[in-house]
């Protein structure tokens, strides 16, 4: 196809020296450690993006989580801290609380928030902390080689689940966008997938949204992304994200569980 | 400014915002609970940072994000509480990011309960959290010297980038007595060029304790070590009283100090020549100056209120130049000056004197 269009390129230099894709000025210019197929590095992309179209680099400051996103402080070009495991949102609330200027933002995956941090995360989301949250769902801990998540589905197999995950024994997966709509601090919960160019533009949006929620001062807003592990979900990438369409989303719906009325405002104001 | 009747954890508290407090994290405990809420009415009403943590660990975590912004940043707790911000202390440590914390200490283990108590000494001289470090620990025996270490605790913390404890027991914390607190003094305008403040043209700062190559991490060790090495040559603080000729030293700090001060009095007006050294700074301990003193005291005498935790140090310091008791009351127990004078008494039997040698250790305030 590349052959195709080049032997048409001289005729329209213009076409060839158009700059149709750039590197956005918040991500780094390093590779990332991210196995091939992964998402979590299109979401990181995402995220830049955003933070380039909203001009908020020099004023944003990210906290990493323990898990895969461990070394999101290399990929993003703004300042960065390394939480502990789970506590991103209680680091985040110490550091907007003192420079509420700044754009904070979390980027945790499911055993960061949703198993170890669940006790800092509901209470940032019940203060209506003035962050942004991003939770990263790939229904399994990646980074230490594919053990039961908390958002692991009901039988899941993975290195601590061998013979599928038995929700007898560990309870049902945590649907955590749905939990935390239900806290009255929460501006804005919604879940958002990448697992085709549709729901890639819907989560763009989402995180846009999500941000400009700070921004504005309007408390607390979280956007989970169902993500593809493909290394510890032992398929290839493309199967991968059959598998979120197929397996994830039915127990996931995507949509808005929580969007305040402060928010619809903005939104409103914005078109 | 002169002085006035105040509570030690409300002396604590208030010298910490004079000290120019930019943002207080905690979550109440007894006995410290009146710092916490001296910290919700004064902290907003001075524009500052006051927030209640869901926990001691969440309180902990805070603590390290607005730390590393570079403000005055603290936490209090006691025992229990400082269990549960172990790990966010070590994060802290790793990343090098200045805090106080204050540890009001309590009888353990386990809930134990809520009398005063010495029984955290080893969790924060020697193990308040996982991996290499230590963090600076000072012991006020009033509540006058609980304010003056609030103040230096700060001042410490961001001259080595480094966590500073106060440690006071539940005895200090509960005390009233007449005491004179610090001017105030505004939290910093400017920032250190460490803090996460936003890249706005400047490189990116990045506050961490990941380091996963093993070079690295060990380069960081290494830093952290030497930084302990330069705190243990210029931070080492202490007090001795009447050790110039005595035979038998008392090492105690904090309360259990204040307590064997009345006994050395006592033991003096008896004819018995006993000194008090009481260690100000628990890390750096003040080995070196116990060693000079174990030259020429026939025995020592360690109380605390705890079943034996510093009295290890002493032995370290002294390393066999003289004999070391210990007398220790637990449980919320609090040894009487009567009690440390039986032990004394029964040491000045046992053993013989050596011959006395001149000195010139330490603050020596002669006993009326």
């Amino acid at each position: 196809m590349v052959d195709v269009m080049m032997e048409k390129a001289p005729e329209k230099v213009m076409w060839a020296e158009k700059m149709v894709y750039e590197r956005p000025a918040a991500l780094s210019d390093i590779p990332t450690h991210y196995c091939p197929g992964c998402t979590h590095g299109l979401i990181h992309k995402l995220i830049g993006e955003v933070i380039d179209e909203l001009g908020i680099r020099q004023r944003t400051i990210s906290v990493s989580p323990v898990g895969c996103a461990v070394f999101m402080y290399d990929y993003f070009d703004v300042d960065g801290a390394e939480a502990a495991h789970g506590r991103a949102p209680a680091m985040a609330t110490g550091i907007k609380r003192v420079q509420p200027d700044n754009i904070v933002f979390t980027y945790q995956g499911d055993g960061d928030m949703a198993s170890i941090g669940m006790a800092e995360i509901i209470w940032a989301a019940t203060r209506g902390e003035n962050i942004t949250v991003f939770f990263v769902n790939n229904a399994i801990y990646g980074m230490t080689g594919g053990q039961m998540a908390p958002t692991s589905l009901p039988g899941q197999v993975t290195g601590s689940s061998p013979n599928g995950r038995d929700v007898e024994m560990t309870g049902m997966p945590i649907r955590m966008a749905e939990l935390l709509a239900g806290l009255p601090g929460a501006s804005y919960v919604v879940r958002r997938s990448v697992h085709n160019i549709q729901t890639i533009k819907q989560a763009k949006k989402a995180i846009r949204t999500a941000f400009q929620v700070q921004m504005a001062g309007a408390g607390f807003a979280l956007v989970e992304l169902l993500s593809s592990c493909p290394t510890n979900w032992k398929m290839t990438a493309a199967d991968s994200l059959t598998w979120i369409k197929e397996n994830m989303v039915p127990y996931y719906p995507l949509g808005d569980y929580k969007v305040a009325d402060v928010v619809k405002t903005l939104n409103n104001r914005g078109k | 400014m002169a002085k006035e009747l105040l509570k030690g954890n409300v002396a604590i508290a208030e010298a910490a915002v004079r000290a120019g407090l930019q943002a207080y994290f905690g979550y109440p405990i007894t006995p410290q609970t009146e710092l916490l809420e001296h910290m919700s009415a004064r902290m907003p009403e001075l524009g500052r940072t006051f927030l209640q943590a869901e926990s001691e660990v969440a309180a902990i975590n805070m603590v390290y994000g607005a730390a590393s912004t570079g403000v005055r940043v603290m936490t209090s707790s006691s025992g229990p509480g400082i269990s549960l911000m172990q790990e966010g202390l070590s994060y802290i440590a790793g990343s090098e990011v200045p805090a106080v914390i204050v540890d009001i200490m309590r009888g353990g283990p386990g809930l134990g309960n809520i009398q005063p108590a010495q029984s955290d000494y080893n969790q924060i001289t020697k193990s308040a959290g996982h991996g290499d470090f230590r963090p600076i620990v000072l012991a006020p025996g009033t509540v006058q010297e609980a304010i003056d270490h609030t103040v230096l605790a700060f001042d410490l913390a961001d001259k080595y980038r480094t966590l500073v404890f106060v440690a006071g027991d539940g005895m200090i914390g509960q005390i009233m007595e007449p005491a004179e607190l610090p001017p105030m003094r505004q939290p910093a305008q400017t920032r250190p060029a460490w803090a996460l403040t936003g890249a706005d043209n400047r490189p990116k700062n990045v506050v961490s304790s990941l380091y996963l190559g093993a070079e690295k991490l060990e380069a960081l060790n290494k830093r952290l070590q030497a930084k302990l090495q330069q705190i243990k040559e210029n931070e080492v603080r202490f007090e001795a009283i009447n050790t110039a000729d005595a035979d038998i030293v008392i090492v105690a700090f904090g309360t259990a100090g204040r307590i064997a001060k009345t006994a050395v009095t006592e033991a003096r007006r008896q004819g018995l020549r006993v000194g008090l050294f009481r260690p100000v700074t628990l890390f750096p301990f003040p080995s070196s100056q116990l060693e000079k003193l174990a030259a020429r005291t026939k025995a020592m005498l360690v109380v605390e209120m705890n079943a034996g935790q510093m009295v290890d140090d002493v032995k370290l310091a002294v390393n066999g130049k003289t004999p070391v008791q210990f007398y220790g009351r637990t449980g919320g127990a609090v040894a009487l000056p009567d009690e440390i004078l039986d032990q004394i008494i029964l040491l000045d039997k046992r053993y013989p004197a050596k011959k006395a040698t001149p000195n010139g250790q330490g603050v020596v305030i002669s006993v009326a």
